[in-house]
């Protein structure tokens, strides 16, 4: 096989596995989008919490001692309930307050939330780079076609598509999910159909937050260095992939999220490094341009 | 009177995702005509002003206002064609104030540019002028001027309704659509606007469509009636051969007029 | 009303803006001889920052249109004024005059991004222009850093400043601050006579019902274009001042969190408020660096983005249409009160004071 054919297919395999991490986070910026209509900012505040509780549950146990599955459960254990208790907290003293406040004072409180997540962290941790627990050894696992599979990166994938596939199922095959769907149609006939709004809500940012938790261990295992400001690119990011793939649409922000790890693996390999935080914006806006509720996005029309 | 005709609908179609919410829906509007447009809750009453206002691009069929085929025009082109109209869920510029909301609609007529403003030129100051005194003209007739320096929110129901119809005049219309204007009002207030349609159509010499739930503000003022029935037109003509129409009782069967009102 | 009277009117509405910028420079005369270095250059600061902030509020508090990308017209007009000001093709011009222009033309490139990013607001609404306004602002800041012409990522250094005119007693910083206040004031002028005329009332419209404007025959699209091309060029007005005041620019300046600074400014004033944002603004560009900073030196620890970001939070729980919500100066009644009084012992007719004719509300 030719040289470049090899490289081209390391370089598909790179994009998928940085897709599937931003496809994690999107879907919790698409979850809350779809229920609250509300650009949740802390999400990416909340990403980064995760890594940081794994980070600190690793060196007290002391994990990196004894790399496994079994430690690997822990910090992601450790990561979701960090983040579900953090997401609803947010949800909690911060959104519900204004649930029927002007939907801009909404965002600017998620803005303050994700400003305030952001340098508290920076006190508490410090703005110097922590190492992440090494817990899952990076080794080739086998190669096909030249192309090697590291441990991590079938990890990552793997692990993606469970939490993603466990999405689908919640959504789709459980009363909760009906639940969801159906505040996400329209909360108000929702409430009358007997359904707990308040409560619904509550179990979507759990559920939103552990996938960006799951997100934050995956992250945390491929680039080890993890730091109060970690959240802020990868989050923006994955609201790009949200809104690419048509915000509120869960299909649509795993087709983003994959869809943009792998156009910026590409450019990157192939074009030019140098733009590369901004590729994911120049995607975007042309998508728009052309389909302006997304690439599965539904548009709405205005009731006049 | 003229023979001249305004408003022609030929064969307007609108589908939603497959759903027909009109179809081959003909008009003619001629000038100083007074048609009323009515049918049962969900008959595409609405969706008919939509198609013929630009708000929505039809389907299919062609809308010509005052000679001008509408396709591919914006809706404030088509307003500027001179045909205007009213909301049947009150649209007003809730935070402006009562006399700014009828400005705004006239400032398609005024005459300085945003650098004469910067400036404050002159003829900032002469256009201001004539600007607030032409609206405010409009405001007296509908006995709205002493309140032209509130917020229009604050007004109470059936004066917002009334504020609509000034906010579409101050456009300097031709043709003027009327959606549910005595949607919520009393009977007295429903016997005013009456008269006050009537009025406005005599003294600014207007065409007039408008969609109505209350038969007897219908039947009192329009000239012709269209009837409309699952986006299709079943019946038009003058009030009385409306009244008799087996068609029509079959479409209102079990439909009490009034119930009909809340949509 | 007669020509002549109109003429009248424009005559009595010359001298206010010009006053304005000499009382404002008096204050920096004042400022120049009674305060250190650092007071003075966050005295500047806060013109910037006025300038950003009423901008701003013109597109997302008047029409409406919430753009998070406002940080990204700043740093064009930051950038081309300085990279404008250290061509020697420039240096023909004197010192004064020359720095007095440079934001005009930071203002221009501005208002041609803007323009760019005004269209696809034809399209777009709500949180999706919100998220493009985003992107475009991080384009124009990754552009920025690859650009080696302005220095790339090690940023542009040693930006010249205006040396004054010694002739006649300008100070260095005297000059500097006459030509912010110049430009501050020609911002709030011309921003407040649009929003406060008749035509300006077309952005009004948009931001309260798009559809009934549309209805109303208010090229809306149109409207927005303007506001954001308008919005842009005074955005890279404040860009140059503070290219030049600052002189060191690098991309990371303009991050998305600028643009929050900016939002957070015109929020807690009040959308739709230039009083609000002024006052905001003013206190915004203070508060960190006269109140934070000692509690920083006493605490040892840097909270001050953690109390700011807290107090913006309860601000949008507790008072969430911000300090003045849409009122200005001249709408609180012991201020019409005191007009009164002061129309009155000037003599002048009451009648100037209604709502129509300009009242000294003109005067900014």
């Amino acid at each position: 096989m030719e040289a470049s054919q090899q490289e081209f297919l390391q370089h598909l395999l790179n994009g998928v596995t940085l897709g599937s991490i931003y496809a994690l986070i999107a879907l919790g910026y698409t979850m809350v989008y779809g229920i609250l209509q509300l650009i949740n900012f802390a999400h990416s505040e909340v990403y980064m919490m995760g890594a940081f509780a794994a980070y600190y549950t690793g060196r007290t146990l002391q994990l990196d001692q004894s790399p496994g599955i079994l430690s690997f459960l822990i910090l992601l254990i450790a990561a979701i309930v960090a983040c579900s208790v953090l997401g609803l907290t947010i949800e909690r003293l911060a959104y519900r307050p204004l649930r029927k406040a002007p939907k801009l004072n909404i965002l600017i409180t998620a803005i303050g939330v994700s400003l305030l997540l952001q340098y508290s962290a920076q006190v508490i941790f410090g703005a110097e780079p922590k190492l992440f627990p090494e817990v899952i050894a990076d080794r080739t696992l086998f190669t096909v076609a030249e192309v090697e599979v590291r441990t991590l990166d079938i990890t990552i994938f793997l692990v993606g598509t469970l939490a993603m596939g466990g999405l689908h199922f919640l959504i789709h095959q459980t009363r909760l999910g009906m639940a969801m769907r159906a505040v996400s149609v329209n909360g108000p006939v929702a409430s009358l159909m007997g359904i707990n709004v308040d409560r619904i809500i509550m179990w979507t940012f759990v559920v939103g937050s552990s996938l960006a938790a799951v997100g934050s261990v995956l992250v945390g295992l491929k680039y080890p260095k993890i730091d109060p400001l970690m959240g802020m690119l990868i989050g923006i990011k994955a609201f790009v992939a949200a809104v690419l793939g048509g915000i509120g649409s869960l299909p649509g922000a795993m087709l983003g999220g994959i869809f943009l790890g792998l156009s910026e693996e590409m450019v990157v390999a192939y074009l030019s490094s140098t733009y590369r935080d901004a590729l994911a914006f120049g995607i975007l806006i042309v998508v728009l341009l052309f389909r302006p509720a997304g690439l599965m996005g539904t548009p709405v029309k205005e009731k006049v | 009177m003229n023979d001249e005709i305004l408003l022609e609908a030929k064969k307007v179609g609108m589908e939603f995702g497959g759903l027909k919410a009109v179809d081959g829906f003909d008009l003619q509007l001629r000038r100083g005509e007074l048609v009323g447009l009515i049918g049962p809750n969900g008959a595409g009453k609405t969706t008919c002003f939509n198609c013929l206002t630009g708000v929505y691009k039809p389907t299919s069929g062609e809308v010509i206002i005052r000679g001008v085929n509408i396709r591919g025009l914006k809706t404030y082109e088509v307003s500027r064609l001179g045909m205007t109209r009213t909301f049947q869920n009150i649209r007003l510029f809730k935070e402006l104030s009562v006399l700014d909301n009828v400005i705004v609609a006239g400032l398609q007529h005024a005459r300085q540019t945003v650098m004469d403003d910067v400036l404050r030129h002159p003829r900032h100051y002469v256009e201001e002028a004539r600007m607030r005194e032409r609206a405010l003209e409009l405001l007296r007739i509908f006995k709205l001027d002493i309140k032209s320096d509130q917020p229009s929110s604050s007004l109470p129901y059936g004066e917002q309704r009334r504020l609509e119809i000034v906010r579409a005049l101050a456009t300097e219309p031709r043709i003027i659509l009327l959606d549910e204007p005595a949607a919520g009002m009393n009977d007295k207030e429903t016997e005013d606007l009456m008269h006050l349609i009537a009025q406005i159509r005599r003294d600014f010499r207007l065409t007039v469509l408008l969609i109505e739930h209350d038969m007897r503000l219908v039947m009192g003022i329009c000239e012709r009636i269209v009837v409309l029935d699952h986006g299709c037109i079943i019946s038009q003509g003058t009030p009385a051969n409306i009244k008799s129409d087996p068609a029509v009782i079959a479409a209102y069967l079990g439909v009490d007029e009034k119930s009909a009102e809340v949509t | 009303m007669t020509d002549q009277r109109a003429r009248g009117l424009f005559y009595r509405s010359l001298p206010s803006p010009f006053l304005a910028t000499v009382a404002l420079v008096l204050v920096g005369l004042i400022i120049e001889n009674s305060t250190n270095a650092y007071t003075q250059d966050v005295v500047l600061w806060i013109f910037t920052n006025i300038i950003l902030a009423v901008s701003l509020n013109l597109v997302s508090g008047f029409t409406g249109q919430f753009s998070l990308g406002h940080a990204g017209f700043m740093a064009v007009g930051a950038y081309l004024s300085a990279w404008c000001s250290l061509r020697p093709e420039f240096q023909a011009l004197p010192d004064p005059l020359r720095f007095t222009l440079l934001p005009a033309i930071g203002g221009l490139g501005a208002a041609a991004a803007g323009y760019i990013v005004g269209l696809p607001s034809l399209r777009l609404r709500g949180d999706y222009l919100a998220i493009v306004t985003l992107g475009f602002g991080e384009i124009i800041r990754v552009t920025l850093l690859n650009t080696e012409a302005v220095g790339g990522a090690r940023g542009l250094n040693r930006i010249p400043a205006t040396e004054g005119w010694l002739e006649i007693g300008l100070s260095p910083y005297l000059a500097q601050f006459s030509i912010a206040s110049f430009w501050t004031v020609l911002t709030i002028t011309a921003l407040w006579r649009i929003v406060h005329s008749q035509k300006g009332r077309i952005f009004l419209s948009v931001r309260e019902d798009e559809i009934a404007a549309e209805a109303m025959g208010v090229n809306v699209t149109q409207a927005k274009v303007r506001a954001f091309v308008i919005s842009a060029f005074f955005a890279g007005v404040g860009g140059s001042l503070f290219a030049h005041s600052v002189k060191y620019l690098s991309p990371a300046t303009f991050s998305f969190t600028k643009s929050v600074d900016i939002i957070i400014m015109i929020v807690l004033g009040g959308m739709g408020s230039f009083t609000g944002s002024v006052i905001a603004a003013i206190f915004i560009t203070l508060i960190p660096e006269f109140v934070l900073r000692p509690v920083q030196e006493i605490t040892k620890v840097d909270l001050r983005m953690v109390i700011y970001s807290l107090i913006l939070i309860l601000f949008m729980i507790m008072r969430p249409a911000g300090l003045l919500g849409t009122r200005e100066w001249n709408d609180f009644a012991w201020v019409k009160r005191l007009q009164l009084i002061l129309s009155r012992l000037l003599n002048r007719e009451a009648k100037d004071d209604s709502s129509n004719t300009p009242s000294p509300s003109e005067v900014s």
